[in-house]
């Protein structure tokens, strides 16, 4: 049974059918890629599968379990975590604290006891805020623990909203263009952090542009075009595959030609 | 059916108002983003200046002209001295800088004219006309006629000048606009200068049917924000329409239902109607994009 | 943590203060003020969880601070029900209203939901007007003093002790909340819906749980205010008094439990201070008001606190 699959899903605003047909599966421990060209849909499917847009058509399943439809949070609940190409980082709030929102699905939740401060709860708010503090150092982030977001640089930010989503312990984690702005270095610690993430058997669905960081880590490639699947397959078959080889290349040399001519 | 004409005629007489009053709030939500709270006393500075010219032997015309220029005064300082110097504060706080605006003109108000109620006398005198059997004022036709006007000229504005654009291509997308040259600082002082004029005009006009003092502002205030909500923030149509709505539901409620509950019908309908609708009838709903 | 400290420190001084206050207080009159500015700091407390933490307005609150009023006010005079027991009651029906209509009203965002609150408060604010031969209609009705099992609470003095030790304490509670899985929540709420719900918080279900609480402590400072002056009038729950809380929280600042004390504070202190200004005393109202948000854009003790942050080095 696959940690995660797609079937058949296709969402359309007004006339507009941004996604249409979309299949595949993520088993556990796989980083699997979605890659395509600039409105291709990449970021809509993230949108169709955490539960912000509802599909149109087809369903979509973690752990076999159907969760098509469910609301964000019941989705966070069964597994499922993202993160955002253009950041949704909590600004307002410290670093740590960003990460320790994203433990609630692993705090208990009474707002009795939570008035009252009851030991249990400062207890639990102890170990929350230990688990951050690793998940902290995990992305390379200890010092910046009580700098509040707003003041963080945006590889920083990226990596803190990578760590926030690994908090919920998602089976199934959507990375967003993770190393997006990020320079050399910062690539490389994400790269380590994925393939970390994955060993430990998490399923990451990435979405990214870095194709050096995607043909080097990723175990399948899946190729959006247009809202439609163009292929799927390993990173050699991928690279090799002459409907990709047109859609980038070519795409790029028509587009070039339109705007000499233009 | 001579009751149903009654109602409906001080219903949109009354919707007139909040109609204008709900178009000054867009016009400025759409060049700035600011809920200005006081609105309500550009209707009011209307009807009291008018009231204390007309007092001092100003002939009625001239007396109307002076409310209008005083009143876009007022809306220019307003932009000027509060809103200007506050560009890029919160929405909530720029709230709280007209609530504070809204304040000091009523406390002006009563310092420099009185707390009393006032009243003007009708443009074309107070013999009502019989209409099927209900008894209309020659007023209230005016107030709807001169309505329509406002809003003919408004959408001429908008659609047909160069000035009008500009301020459209404001409200659309602000950086945009200022990137292709427009001076959007001065489409913001205009958006109060319009929204001002209007308040005024409307005040001039319905203070012979509902008189009018130092504090009327906040209650049309708080109905035109309903009514502007009512037609979908942003939309000026929705507004005048959203204006009309809460006219009628007011004056029917209080005919056929309960004069003492004629606000709460009014507002259990804007209630219902943003549960099914929650960007009102004319909002727009649009996707949000992360 | 740090926010949590400082949120902390800021209840702690409060409650020194509260305490130490009555030394340098030369009179009665001055207590009544004192107390006023406490219940009304109560009432901005509340709002302040739902404004300042959850990000959610509210044009209605009022509304609730009448329920508590009129709880105190009917409950004794006609069903025969104890002072402290219709406070709690009162505060009971008003969490049980925001309860049931929070649900359908916090799915609306921003202006929206400022105008539903609006209209909520109204819809308050005139069945207390209407129901005449229960409430007194405009005029309003007398309230018992409070009895608590044979002390009769009435008078500047004692009142000062009650809402001064309930503030601390609303206060102290506001704090433990921001410092846990729901306030956490909360905020999170506040800067990104979407971040937040895709962490696993069930919007509706926190907006609701703010709005609920605010409206219980909205409830007990409007019961505390009637008990404390013997009488209320609908304008207790009108909609100018709403406004006044939301001014009060805005000017004070959102988010900081102590910006609803000093918030508070200005607008119950100024009117007072302001009468020897006589007529003006509205003109300079309206214009601190406007000077105050120009120019602390963040409320008064943000951004003090910022600008206190950025001088030292």
């Amino acid at each position: 049974m696959s940690a995660f699959s797609v079937e058949d899903v296709s969402i359309a605003f007004g006339g507009l059918k941004a996604l249409q047909n979309i299949s595949f599966a993520v088993e556990p421990g796989e980083i699997f890629a979605i890659i395509g060209p600039n409105g291709a849909g990449k970021t809509t499917l993230f949108n169709v599968v955490s539960g912000l847009y509802r599909p149109t058509q087809g369903r979509f399943f973690v752990n076999g379990a159907d969760v098509t439809g469910l609301p964000p949070h019941a989705l966070a609940a069964r597994g499922l975590s993202r993160t955002f190409q253009n950041l949704q980082v909590f600004t307002r709030m410290s670093a740590i604290d960003n990460i320790m929102v994203g433990r609630h699905l692993h705090e208990r939740h009474g707002v009795l006891p939570h008035l009252f401060a009851l030991p249990a709860v400062r207890r639990q708010n102890r170990a929350t805020r230990a688990k951050a503090m690793e998940l902290l150092a995990l992305v390379g982030m200890m010092d910046f623990a009580e700098r509040q977001a707003d003041g963080l640089a945006y590889g920083q930010l990226k990596r803190l909203e990578i760590a926030r989503a690994l908090a919920t312990e998602p089976k199934v984690l959507l990375l967003d263009e993770p190393a997006a702005g990020c320079n050399a270095v910062e690539t490389r610690d994400i790269d380590n952090v994925i393939q970390k993430v994955a060993a430990s058997g998490v399923s990451v669905v990435l979405v990214e542009h870095d194709m050096r960081l995607v043909m080097k880590i990723s175990h399948r490639i899946h190729v959006l075009d247009g809202g439609r699947t163009l292929a799927e397959g390993t990173s050699d078959a991928i690279r090799n595959d002459p409907a990709v080889i047109a859609a980038y290349l070519g795409g790029a040399v028509r587009g070039g030609d339109a705007h000499a001519s233009g | 059916m001579p009751e149903f004409l009654q109602f409906l005629a001080s219903g949109l007489t009354v919707g007139a108002i909040y109609a204008l009053v709900a178009l000054g709030f867009t016009l400025i939500y759409n060049a700035s983003d600011v809920i200005n709270f006081a609105q309500g006393e550009f209707v009011m500075l209307g009807g009291m200046v008018t009231v204390f010219a007309t007092a001092a032997g100003v002939p009625l015309p001239l007396a109307a002209l002076i409310a209008i220029v005083a009143t876009v005064l007022v809306g220019l300082a307003l932009h000027r001295f509060a809103i200007a110097p506050a560009r890029g504060a919160s929405a909530v706080t720029l709230i709280i800088i007209t609530i504070g605006a809204s304040i000091l003109l009523r406390g002006l108000a009563a310092v420099i004219f009185d707390k009393r109620f006032h009243s003007l006398p009708p443009i074309a005198g107070n013999k009502p006309l019989l209409v099927g059997g209900a008894a209309i004022l020659p007023q209230s036709i005016i107030v709807l006629a001169a309505t329509a006007v406002i809003v003919v000229l408004l959408w001429a504005l908008m659609t047909r000048t160069l000035i009008g654009k500009a301020l459209l291509a404001t409200a659309a997308n602000r950086l945009a606009a200022r990137l292709v040259g427009i001076d959007t600082g001065r489409m913001v002082g205009l958006s109060f200068v319009v929204s001002a004029a209007i308040g005024a005009i409307g005040g001039i006009l319905v203070t012979p049917i509902t008189l009018t003092s130092y504090d009327v502002g906040t209650l049309l205030a708080l109905k035109g924000f309903a009514a502007a909500m009512l037609g979908g923030m942003g939309s000026p149509l929705g507004a005048v329409l959203g204006g009309l709505i809460v006219g009628l539901l007011e004056a029917f409620g209080a005919g056929y239902v309960s004069s003492a509950y004629k606000d709460a019908i009014a507002f259990l309908v804007i209630l219902d109607v943003l549960f099914v609708m929650p960007h009102g009838l004319f909002g727009r709903a649009g996707v949000e994009r992360v | 943590m740090v926010a949590a400290l400082q949120t902390r420190a800021g209840v702690m001084l409060l409650a020194v203060i509260i305490l130490l206050l009555p030394l340098v207080l030369p009179s009665p009159f001055y207590f009544r003020i004192a107390t006023l500015v406490f219940i009304f700091a109560l009432a901005v407390l509340g709002l302040n969880l739902l404004m300042g933490f959850a990000g959610q307005v509210s044009l209605g609150h009022a509304g609730f601070f009448g329920i508590g009023a009129y709880a105190v006010a009917v409950g004794p005079t006609h069903w025969g029900i104890p002072s402290w027991a219709a406070l709690i009651l009162g505060a009971v029906a008003a969490g049980l209203l925001a309860f049931l209509v929070g649900r359908p009203i916090l799915r609306l965002r921003g202006h929206y939901l400022a105008v539903a609150t609006l209209g909520m408060g109204l819809l308050i604010a005139m069945v207390l007007t209407n129901e005449a031969q229960l409430t007194g209609g405009p005029d309003g009705m007398p309230v018992p003093r409070l009895d608590l099992f044979g002390w009769r609470v009435r008078g500047a003095m004692p009142w000062y002790w009650v809402s001064g030790v309930t503030l601390a304490i609303a206060a102290w509670l506001a704090a433990n909340l921001l410092d846990s899985p729901t306030g956490r929540a909360l905020r999170a709420i506040h800067d990104s819906e979407t971040a937040a719900s895709v962490l696993g918080i069930d919007l509706a279900r926190y907006k609701l749980t703010a709005f609920v609480l605010s409206a219980v402590y909205g409830a007990i400072a409007g019961a505390y205010l009637a008990l404390f002056d013997g009488l209320v009038t609908p304008a207790t729950a009108g909609f100018l008094r709403s406004i006044e809380f939301v001014s009060m929280a805005v000017l004070g600042g959102l988010g900081s439990i102590l910006g609803s004390v000093v918030g508070a504070t200005l607008l119950v202190v100024l009117p007072q201070a302001l009468t020897v200004f006589h007529d003006y005393e509205h003109i300079v109202l309206g214009l601190i008001m406007i000077v105050f948000m120009v120019f602390l854009r963040a409320g008064i003790v943000p951004s003090l606190a910022a600008l206190a942050v950025r001088r030292k080095p």
